[in-house]
């Protein structure tokens, strides 16, 4: 994160360096790309923190955990609509792994967590709009299905 | 009528967020006060997570992309990953978004930029696959807690899989499909 102020504020330096209007211009539309997304990434991550609230990571044990076909359609309807941080999904996940969850319900979980977001589709739709939204939204948990499968193929 | 009732759509649209912002603070000072309510303090500490991760990350993104839209020329762009660039844009791709962190919707800013200039659809979507399945800090916890062989089988078999996915998007999408606008019609 660090890493990445460093490489603006670097770009931002040589930039004023060159061309100090043009710089204005680049900051200006930054800043109104950001105001015109504020508001909804506010709303969507307040709903996140209601539902997140809502679940402990007891409850996804209790579901999670354990062989048969529910607790993989769990991981994957879970993982589609949470929107869990790397630093609390993984530790997280190794609890579960620890608890006998397979493979399988892991590689779903993980993988709808981070490349579906149900909660986060209206922005998503603010920035590509909803239809594209939606593919891709629907073709990343057709994928996550395939990968969880691949997955427990490789593995074990 | 109908003016009226897309009025009263538009006044929600426009009102949710900031309701359920207030919905988690009210939530969360009556758990303060009362005491002994749980999810109110469990909502609150969420969201001010979720707001420190944003103001960490959104002011550098956001800086960023307002640098590349000005300076990128759109024919760079279009050049080494427009829609005839061919394979030898695929590994670019995902290299850029293996090197980034946080959480997928500050992706999206940097793809929709992409897409502006002319980077082809399906490799704005390999970004974003690659954005969320493989950046290097989580690729680190996914090491620290599951293993180098969970973490390598799941790589080897989601890359692939995104592409394909990317691949087929840009098929499904109309050729000449652009991102919505987000900022007014500003000075080009």
């Amino acid at each position: 994160m660090i890493f990445l102020w460093i490489i603006a504020g670097a770009a931002l330096a040589v930039s004023l360096a060159v061309d100090g209007r043009k710089t204005r211009l680049a900051v200006i539309k930054g800043l109104k790309m950001l105001m015109a997304v504020a508001p909804l990434m506010l709303g969507v991550l307040a709903a996140v923190s209601l539902a997140l609230a809502a679940v402990s990571p007891e409850m996804l044990k209790q579901v999670l955990a354990g062989g048969g076909p529910l607790p993989f359609l769990a991981a994957l309807v879970i993982g589609s609509i949470a929107l869990i941080p790397g630093y609390v999904a993984y530790p997280l996940a190794g609890i579960l792994r620890q608890n006998g969850a397979s493979i399988g319900v892991l590689a779903a979980f993980i993988t709808t967590l981070m490349m579906v977001g149900v909660l986060t589709l209206p922005l998503e739709a603010r920035f590509f709009g909803w239809r594209v939204a939606w593919i891709r939204n629907a073709l990343a948990l057709a994928g996550a299905l395939v990968v969880a499968l691949g997955m427990t193929l490789v593995l074990k | 009528m109908i003016p009226n009732r897309r009025g009263l759509f538009r006044a929600v649209a426009r009102a949710w967020p900031w309701l359920l912002l207030a919905m988690v603070a009210v939530l969360y000072g009556f758990a303060r006060i009362k005491g002994g309510f749980a999810y109110g303090l469990a909502a609150g500490k969420n969201l001010a997570d979720f707001l420190l991760e944003m103001a960490a990350i959104l002011p550098p993104v956001f800086l960023l992309v307002g640098l590349f839209d000005v300076w990128i020329p759109r024919e760079v762009v279009e050049r080494y990953a427009g829609r005839r660039s061919g394979l030898k844009a695929v590994p670019w791709m995902i290299l850029l978004a293996m090197l980034q962190a946080g959480p997928i919707y500050v992706a999206f800013p940097f793809a929709v930029s992409l897409w502006r200039k002319g980077c082809a659809p399906r490799n704005v979507f390999i970004y974003l696959g690659a954005f969320s399945a493989l950046k290097i800090p989580m690729l680190t916890f996914e090491v620290t807690f599951l293993g180098w062989r969970f973490s390598l089988a799941r790589t080897a078999v989601t890359i692939p899989v995104f592409i394909l996915l990317a691949v087929l998007m840009e098929r499904l999408l109309p050729a000449q499909y652009e991102p919505p606008r987000l900022e007014e019609p500003s000075a080009r």
